[in-house]
């Protein structure tokens, strides 16, 4: 049976992890190899790597540290950050990551989505997709939220976006939850249903995660295929062996570490 | 030894010779068939499309030269269903180096496609290729197309039907799953195929 996936987020700036919220005091965590090597080691099933200061400094990321993390990763990895065409993809692909997640180009440019699945098969094609919820009720798409300031709620339904997003190629979602992202107070269960309903291709859960209990939740009750999270992990108040016994408790079918 | 990889333009080829490289062996990509003759161990590592992968193979004149080889050879993913007479994926003529045609995966209820994740091994026959390896050890998939079990397959892995996750037929051999980002399991396959007889 396939496993559900654990997926620990880590924010790169200037070749370094970092946490805090973006586009404010960053503290320095540590070197990428390092902390990659302790999560794979804590029993991660996947790593995503977001090049935090890549889109808003009109770049791609710097594909020297991905060859440095794909020489000591052998589990897989993504990553994310100002990809905005199919040479980009291309560079960061090669130099050694098995994923790459792309989200406000996609919504300015929509095909992207479909050139980078004719490229290099629709496996390697992560769309992350940032969804709050407006005063009538609806979820609907933000671009640019990486910077807040620069940050535009589009008229596009969340739904809408991911039935067109999958049907374009994309081989994965993110679902990123503002409402529910950094206060800790659980995944948004509601709205991860609603887009398992309509999402064929593998769904990940991400905002809000902040116990063990949150994650039983996202699997249990939204079937999603995996959760992201970031300072639960980076603040050590959850570790993955933990998590991982507690969700195999609950009859959550995950891997075991090495 | 000299063990080459075959460059069939597959997106995962730097992450297979970085996990060679942390079991001390270092694989030159190649494109050139005297180099891949020449080797003793050759992989075929693929990520993308079947028929883009043919095609480059085609490109390289490289077909006749993996339809022949008599050293041992290694097919990750893609490259494990070129080794096959064709795939569905494409409607493309493969390698033929094993019996039987590649097929989408159903889609089911629950049941996601692409298969991605990590999933159990199903251990179907010994084989030194999985020594080390156990029943329900869990490996990286990411794919859509897979071949049926068979007399060959020495490890099976379900998502909504059972398909072959690791081959062997006397020297030909193939992973479904990804050794490179498998953990200790991948390291473990790559590590009995450069011991293979």
């Amino acid at each position: 049976m396939l496993s559900r996936r654990i997926i620990p987020c880590l924010d790169v700036r200037d070749g370094k992890v970092v946490k805090g919220v973006r586009f404010r005091a960053h503290v320095v965590m540590g070197a990428i190899e390092d902390l990659a090597t302790r999560y794979r080691d804590e029993g991660a099933d996947e790593l995503v790597f977001y090049d935090i200061t890549a889109s808003p400094q009109g770049r791609t990321v710097d594909r020297a540290w991905v060859e440095r993390v794909a020489r000591i990763l052998d589990i897989p990895f993504c990553v994310a950050g100002g990809i905005g065409s199919v040479a980009d993809a291309r560079a960061i692909l090669h130099a050694g990551a098995d994923k790459i997640s792309i989200n406000s180009p996609a919504l300015r440019r929509p095909d992207l989505i479909a050139e980078l699945a004719q490229a290099f098969g629709r496996q390697c094609v992560v769309v992350g997709i940032d969804s709050l919820r407006d005063a009538d009720g609806q979820w609907r798409v933000r671009r640019d939220s990486g910077d807040p300031a620069a940050t535009q709620a589009l008229p596009l339904r969340t739904l809408d976006w991911i039935e067109q997003a999958q049907h374009l190629g994309a081989g994965e979602i993110v679902l990123n939850c503002m409402g529910s992202d950094g206060v800790r107070g659980g995944y948004d269960i509601q709205q991860l249903r609603a887009a398992r309903a309509i999402c064929a291709v593998p769904l990940i859960a991400s905002g809000g995660a902040g116990s063990a209990a949150h994650f039983v939740d996202a699997f249990a009750q939204a079937d999603v295929d995996g959760a992201l999270a970031a300072s639960v992990f980076h603040d050590g108040s959850l570790r993955i062996g933990e998590l991982k016994r507690v969700l195999r408790q609950s009859g959550v079918e995950v891997r075991d570490g090495d | 030894m000299r063990v080459v990889l075959v460059d069939a333009g597959g997106a995962n080829i730097g992450s297979v010779r970085y996990a060679l490289q942390r079991l001390g062996v270092d694989a030159p990509l190649s494109g050139d068939g005297d180099a891949i003759r020449r080797a003793d161990r050759v992989i075929l590592p693929g990520v993308g499309a079947a028929a883009a992968a043919m095609e480059r193979l085609h490109d390289l004149d490289l077909v006749s030269t993996l339809q022949t080889l008599d050293r041992p050879l290694l097919g990750i993913c893609l490259g494990m269903q070129l080794l096959y007479e064709s795939s569905e994926e494409g409607e493309v003529k493969c390698l033929g180096r094993l019996h039987g045609r590649v097929r989408s995966l159903p889609a089911r209820c629950g049941v996601r496609i692409p298969h991605m994740g990590w999933n159990r091994l199903h251990i179907e026959r010994p084989s030194a290729l999985l020594a080390g390896i156990a029943d329900g050890d869990a490996a990286y998939f990411v794919h859509g197309y897979a071949a049926a079990v068979d007399a060959v397959t020495i490890a099976s892995c379900e998502h909504g039907a059972a398909f072959a996750a690791a081959v062997q037929d006397g020297v030909i051999a193939g992973a479904q799953f990804h050794p490179e980002r498998s953990g200790r399991v991948g390291l473990r396959l790559l590590a009995n195929f450069l011991g293979l007889e």
